[in-house]
């Protein structure tokens, strides 16, 4: 099985070269997970967002929730890429090409990363809004957190 | 790495702690080595510092720290507001 990539990435991804690389005639299931940038958070008409990253650490944290994701769900192909920089409405901010030769395993890979990305990757987002003004996100605090129960995910550690 | 000859640990600040203090890093008034939990109060001394957590995320060496994690002199060292990637 190739290691899995990950990677942080300042140019649009490529979500047809994401799909190759976890392509193989071995696999029967392939997911596509991707976060677009919404138009409207907590209410709030949003025309862009920044994102930024701890990029060393950053790297780091996705390639090893690949390798676990790998290592838990054996046969598993898989390839994540989050983006950093200014994004637009509409635009692929974060996905995950995940490839099994059963359906359970790819999906149970796609929520798996992007739940652990949300607990584990040093990115954050400053929402710019259409009134011109803008808020740094914090999921600890948002109103329309969409954080699910994954207790099988190791979460920063409660300092 | 030789420690800094001020005694003072240089800490990496992201998105809304670097626009609490004004900038990307700070040295906080600490030697190393000493205790996460030291540092953050060194912090909260600063300009800023009081827009600080009480025990906000850090860590050493681009691994997640406790709160206790011990910091030695050359370390590199973050102080890490809520992640939001995705």
């Amino acid at each position: 099985m190739p290691p899995p990539h990950a990677a942080l990435v300042t140019e649009p991804i490529n979500v047809n070269v994401l799909m190759l690389r976890v392509s193989d005639d071995s696999v029967g299931a392939v997911t596509l997970f991707l976060g677009t940038v919404r138009k409207v958070n907590d209410g709030r008409a949003v025309t862009g967002i920044d994102y930024e990253a701890y990029g060393a650490m950053a790297e780091r944290e996705l390639l090893a929730i690949a390798n676990e994701a790998v290592q838990a769900i054996p046969g598993l192909r898989l390839a994540v890429e989050h983006r950093v920089g200014t994004l637009n409405i509409g635009e692929v901010s974060v996905a995950i090409a995940a490839a099994h030769a059963h359906r359970a395993q790819a999906l149970d890979a796609s929520r798996r990363v992007i739940e652990a990305i949300k607990k584990r990757v040093p990115i954050w987002k400053r929402e710019h809004y259409a009134e011109g003004d803008w808020n740094w996100v914090d999921p600890t605090t948002s109103a329309a957190s969409n954080t699910v129960a994954s207790p099988e995910l190791t979460a920063p550690v409660a300092s | 790495m030789t420690p800094p000859a001020t005694g003072t640990i240089n800490v990496l600040l992201f998105a809304s702690y670097a626009d609490a203090f004004g900038a990307r890093q700070v040295n906080a008034p600490i030697a190393a080595p000493c205790r996460v939990s030291e540092l953050v109060e060194a912090l909260r001394t600063l300009p800023g510092g009081g827009r600080l957590p009480a025990k906000p995320l850090v860590a050493i060496n681009r691994s997640w720290s406790a709160h206790d994690a011990a910091i030695a002199p050359g370390d590199e060292v973050a102080v890490i507001p809520p992640v939001a990637g995705g």
